[in-house]
């Protein structure tokens, strides 16, 4: 399946280098209002136009492109972060601290993760940072799980008893054998959990709950063209085709890399 | 099988009493006053202190927990700030619009994604197959507003086939009820069927690696009957769980899809709830969707042992 | 190749098997099976032997396709049939045993409704006359209690058990050929040879020809008529079993027979210096688990063990599945908790000493595991692996390490396998750096648990001389766990025989292989074939 990486990898090497360029430049001010300029089509100008307060959609997808990818990162990092240790240490522990932490676990799995996200949000409140804290706590426990199950399974594997055997202590064994066999399955999930992170945000955005604005993002873009659905078509094309393939090349390339990093295949 | 379903019973008693806490958690997480936050800012401190004092504020947080935790076990979730309506009823009938769309949502994905996912495995690498993988890679990778907005823009406002916004209840008027929720019916649909066929082409070619389908197939079994025989009910074990999570994860809301067809779900309510600040409906939305994500999962679990005899006895 | 009589049952000519690589996988094997008689096809790993047998059926794995030779059953050209008619033969002219017990029954399905499937595809018997003769043959194969299996599921059996049944659902149709894929490797030794008795048994009263897929001569020896040997997917020798086991024409067949594991002499005892480790009365017991208001009672794996090694001996613990042997060989090194008992190593009671007594004892032990694919960390390079154990030693120099690890490796037959990872490596290179692994510190004493069971016949071999050179050079005491009795018989000084978690009975090993007191000893010699096999014939 070398289809699945190669057009998974170029549309996130295209989102990468769009959301690099908005950090240096968009062909206009994102923030720009030009009322004499409300709602034009697609044009050699405007090259997808503009929207209801004259500002140019291409830059406002650009800049949308840089705070989506920014805010999925950090959250991934934040979720994959503290996911990683608590599952690790859970499943290397075992005993009471085991139970103890997965039963908690266990609980906000109960709450799917964009209504956890939710959640929070109306305690942090929405600001990016908040957002960021919000998602990374609603998305953490599902990294848990995998962690955990992962250690699990390695814990049995013999070279664990053969480091036992030598004499290491219990930490080296989790640093030395432990963790980097743990790197290939974590690799696959956040970049799966990339995509969800995405797809979330966008959704609290366009629900209101996310980045607010006049900020761009790709959710809240969305959810301010619905009244010009009929009218400027074109103000929901844009972001709802961005979302849809920055999805399709995270989905291709986490396949990609589960096809390569799958240990069943490694052995074979 | 009783002593398994006994024991999986049981075991939801802690998760549920984990996430009562959490909601009730959340809420005190708030920065500032409860009462405050409950009264919004024209309240006069009289008002405040007589509110402190009914939601036992005073009291130190366990004890408040348990206060809470007994009047939400009798069905009293408090009253809503915005309309002082009992907040129980309120979050059921909304729950009923969500759940009606949902269940039909899911069980019509499965029955399109099951077998379109088998055919796929039993035929894998031919093209029907790509053309099954990359159709469901591309549905699970829309986001579900988004389809909404586009077949709200085709089908209601080009065609005019279908109402673009509103909602009637099926027990005022079923034959309306039905055109009102046949877009974000068929919205979730698409959707999750990318999801379900991905699980159930990979489940289905696990199992037709194993050697008891060769074996079956040494025995002179027909194609079709190694399928729906042999491999069926080994690959819908792990597809059954996925299902189940989906319906878990969207019975709590599916707000987005609400709010894109404007329909009175759970989720719309959690939503305008948080705009308005209204902390016990927010709590009450949080409190049902988790109760239902954990009653889901064990129905599920439940009914594993009819696919998998191997579980009961373990 | 029978040259007279009438045309035989199964005929196989020039048959070639390809995948995607440049190599077919099965070339140019022509074979044929006569009526009623018992065919061995013999190879390693790798030979093509199953891919051959699966293509008479058309039931090849995807991406293996036939694109040569002729297969005719009975005078019917296979590869010419369509798919509805070769679905008859399927099952009721052909009938297939396969070799993993665990995974070749369906889990979700009843043993019945499993065993009914062929009959009801077949013929045209009722409900009730399908039932009958389901009971019958599971009474035939020794099932108790036929009437409850039925209605069982198969995860309720042990491997032997579903490995009768499979056997009595294929021989329900009588099919004229029974394919037995490795029927019996999955098992241990004596429910090996009960699987086996039954199976030629039960195809001579049904005048079924057996094809019988293996890797072990000594089935060969004494199941087969005739025997195909194949290698690398290509034929090297093949006629009447008794011929090529004692004359083999080809040199790789004389390799095989050579890999058998044969007596060498043995060596004296040594008693002049203490024993390294002495086991008192220990005992490992696993909890219990808790169960909803109930704990279920404990398993005492490894009950009341007495043992002492001396320095230079090997001490085979010998034992069928369940024996206790793997749990007493990791309770020793205190891998796994006792329950009761003493461990003393170099006269120190390990269960009492404070943690420096400990540490010494760690340090001076070591491990070889059974599987040489999860006992080495995948993410490390050979060298490394290696050199892990020296990490403990301070005194070394990094240089002198380095030396070490080379030199070892040396010793193992891998100089210069450094920078290689595990994944690079064969099953049987993988064990040698697990050995170097163990030896690298120069231990006092070594567990070494199924060292070579999980193996090639060649590479068992190679890999038993040289743990046997090694442990000559560095005279390292060995408690050596292994189920394969002709392993053992070749390298051990001495014989424990351990069943249901006791020691049965020890002594030396000419002794206990000669003069067996205990049934359970008896049984596991016999069942190993020693008796009758072609080691007593060669040796």
């Amino acid at each position: 399946m070398k289809a699945n990486a190669l057009i998974g990898g170029t549309l996130v090497g295209l989102l990468a280098a769009t959301a690099l360029t908005a950090a240096v430049w968009t062909p206009f001010d994102p923030l720009a209002i030009d009322l004499r300029a409300r709602l034009e089509p697609p044009s050699a100008r405007h090259w997808l136009g503009t929207d209801e307060f004259g500002r140019d959609v291409l830059s406002r997808i650009m800049a949308g492109a840089g705070t989506s990818t920014l805010i999925a990162l950090s959250t991934v990092v934040v979720a994959v972060g503290a996911g990683a240790v608590v599952g690790v240490v859970a499943g290397y522990l075992r005993g009471s601290t085991d139970r103890i932490l997965m039963a908690v676990n266990d609980a906000l799995l109960a709450f799917p993760g964009i209504l956890l996200a939710l959640g929070l949000m109306a305690v942090v409140g929405p600001t990016t940072y908040g957002l960021v804290l919000a998602l990374g706590i609603a998305y953490a426990p599902s990294v848990v799980r995998v962690v955990r199950g992962t250690v699990l399974s390695i814990r049995e594997k013999e070279y664990i008893e053969a480091s036992r055997m030598i004499g290491d202590s219990g930490v080296y064994t989790m640093v030395r054998h432990v963790l980097p066999n743990c790197v290939a399955p974590l690799t696959v999930l956040a970049t799966n959990l990339f995509g969800t992170v995405v797809l979330a945000e966008s959704a609290l955005s366009f629900l209101g709950l996310g980045v607010p604005p006049p900020a761009p993002t790709w959710g809240n873009m969305l959810a301010a063209s619905r009244p010009y659905m009929e009218a400027a078509v074109w103000l929901s094309l844009a972001p709802g085709l961005c979302i849809a393939l920055t999805l399709v090349g995270v989905n291709l390339l986490g396949d990609a890399l589960r096809d390569r990093l799958d240990p069943r295949m490694a052995v074979a | 099988m009783a002593a398994y379903a006994l024991k999986r019973l049981l075991q939801t008693v802690p998760t549920l009493l984990l996430v009562s806490a959490a909601v009730f958690a959340l809420i005190r997480l708030v920065p500032g006053d409860p009462a405050q936050l409950m009264l919004g800012d024209a309240a006069d401190a009289a008002e405040i202190a007589e509110l402190r004092r009914h939601l036992g504020l005073d009291e130190p947080i366990p004890v408040q927990f348990v206060y809470w935790l007994g009047r939400a076990l009798v069905g009293d979730l408090g009253r809503s700030i915005t309309n002082e309506l009992p907040v129980l009823p309120l979050i059921l009938e909304r729950f009923q619009v969500t759940a009606t769309i949902v269940i039909v949502a899911v069980a019509l994905a499965a029955a399109i994604a099951v077998p379109a996912g088998m055919a796929a495995a039993w035929r894998q690498n031919s093209p029907g197959d790509l053309l099954i993988v990359a159709g469901a890679t591309l549905l699970l990778s829309i986001p579900s507003f988004w389809l909404g907005l586009l077949l709200l823009l085709f089908f209601g406002l080009k065609l005019g086939w279908l109402p673009v916004i509103g909602y009637v209840p099926f027990s005022e008027d079923v034959g309306q009820a039905v055109r009102y929720v046949i877009l974000p019916v068929a919205t979730l649909v698409l959707v999750e069927t990318g999801v379900i066929v991905r699980m159930a082409r990979a489940s289905t070619i696990e199992v037709l690696r194993l050697e008891y389908i060769t074996h079956a197939r040494a025995k002179g079994v027909p194609e079709g009957l190694v399928l729906w025989r042999h491999a069926l009910p080994n690959a819908f074990a792990p597809t059954w769980t996925l299902i189940g999570l989906i319906l878990g994860n969207l019975l709590g809301g599916i707000a987005v899809v609400e709010t894109v067809f404007t329909l009175p779900g759970l989720g719309r309510l959690l939503v305008d709830s948080i705009f308005a600040r209204d902390y016990p409906v927010v709590q009450g939305c949080l409190l049902l969707t988790a109760f239902v994500y954990v009653v889901v999962n064990l129905v599920v679990d439940l009914c594993y042992p009819l696919f998998d005899p191997r579980v009961s006895a373990e | 190749m029978t040259g007279t009589g009438p045309a035989p049952l199964l005929e196989v000519e020039r048959l070639r098997l390809v995948a995607a690589g440049p190599e077919p996988l099965v070339d140019d094997l022509t074979f044929d099976v006569g009526r009623g008689e018992v065919v061995a096809l013999l190879g390693e790993s790798g030979s093509g032997k199953t891919l051959a047998a699966r293509a008479i059926l058309r039931l090849l794995p995807p991406g293996v396709r036939q694109v040569g030779g002729r297969i005719t059953l009975d005078g019917e050209d296979l590869a010419s049939l369509p798919p509805s008619r070769l679905r008859r033969l399927r099952g009721a002219a052909v009938g297939m045993v396969f070799q993993e017990p665990m995974v070749s029954l369906n889990p979700a399905l009843t043993v019945g409704a499993q065993m009914a499937e062929g009959l009801r595809l077949h013929t045209r018997l009722t409900r009730a006359e399908i039932r009958e003769r389901c009971l019958a043959m599971l009474r035939r194969v020794q099932i108790a209690d036929p009437e409850r299996c039925l209605g069982a599921f198969p995860h309720e059996f042990s491997g032997g058990m579903r490995q009768r049944i499979m056997l009595a659902s294929a021989m329900l149709l009588r099919p004229k050929l029974l394919i037995a894929d490795e029927p019996t490797t999955a098992l241990d030794t004596l429910t090996q040879r009960e699987v086996l008795d039954l199976l030629v048994e039960l195809t001579r009263d049904h005048g079924t020809a057996v094809l019988l897929i293996t890797h072990n001569l000594r089935l060969v020896a004494r199941y087969a008529q005739r025997a195909v040997v194949l290698r690398r997917g290509a034929l090297v020798e093949a006629g009447p079993a008794a011929e090529i086991l004692s004359r083999p024409r080809d040199p790789y067949t004389r390799q095989l027979i050579e890999a058998l594991p044969r007596r060498g002499p043995a060596r004296p005892l040594r008693r002049e210096e203490p024993p390294v480790i002495v086991a008192e009365n220990l005992s490992v017991v696993f909890p219990g688990r808790r169960r909803f208001l109930r704990t279920t009672p404990g398993r005492t794996a490894v009950d009341r063990v007495s043992l002492a090694v001396y320095p230079g001996e090997i001490v085979a613990v010998v034992g069928g599945s369940g024996s206790g042997k793997t749990t007493l060989g990791r309770a020793i090194l205190r891998l796994v908790p006792a329950s009761g008992g003493t461990i003393r190593f170099r006269g120190e009671d390990l269960l009492t000493a404070g943690p420096e007594a400990f540490r010494r004892f760690r340090l001076a032990c070591q491990m070889v595991f059974q599987d040489p694919y999860s006992s080495l960390d995948p993410r490390m390079r050979i060298g490394d692996i290696v050199a892990a154990p020296l990490r403990h030693l301070p005194e070394m120099s990094r240089a002198a390490r380095r030396a070490r690890v080379a030199e070892v490796l040396d010793e193992v037959g891998l100089a210069g396998f450094e920078r290689r990872y595990p994944h690079e490596l064969s099953g049987g290179q993988r064990q040698r750096v697990a050995i170097a692994r163990a030896i690298v510190r120069r231990p006092a004493f070594v567990v070494a648990d199924e060292p070579v069971s999980a193996l090639d016949m060649t590479i068992q071999q190679q890999v038993l001389a040289l743990f046997t050179s090694l442990q000559k050079q560095y005279r390292f005491a060995c408690l050596f766990i292994s189920h394969d009795l002709a392993a053992v018989e070749q390298i051990a000084d001495r014989v424990l025989v351990m069943q249901q978690g006791r020691i049965v009975e020890s002594g030396t090993r000419d002794e206990v292989f000669d003069r067996p007191q205990h049934p359970y000893t008896r049984a596991l010699l016999r069942a190993a074939l020693m008796t009758e096999g072609p080691s007593a014939a060669a040796g």
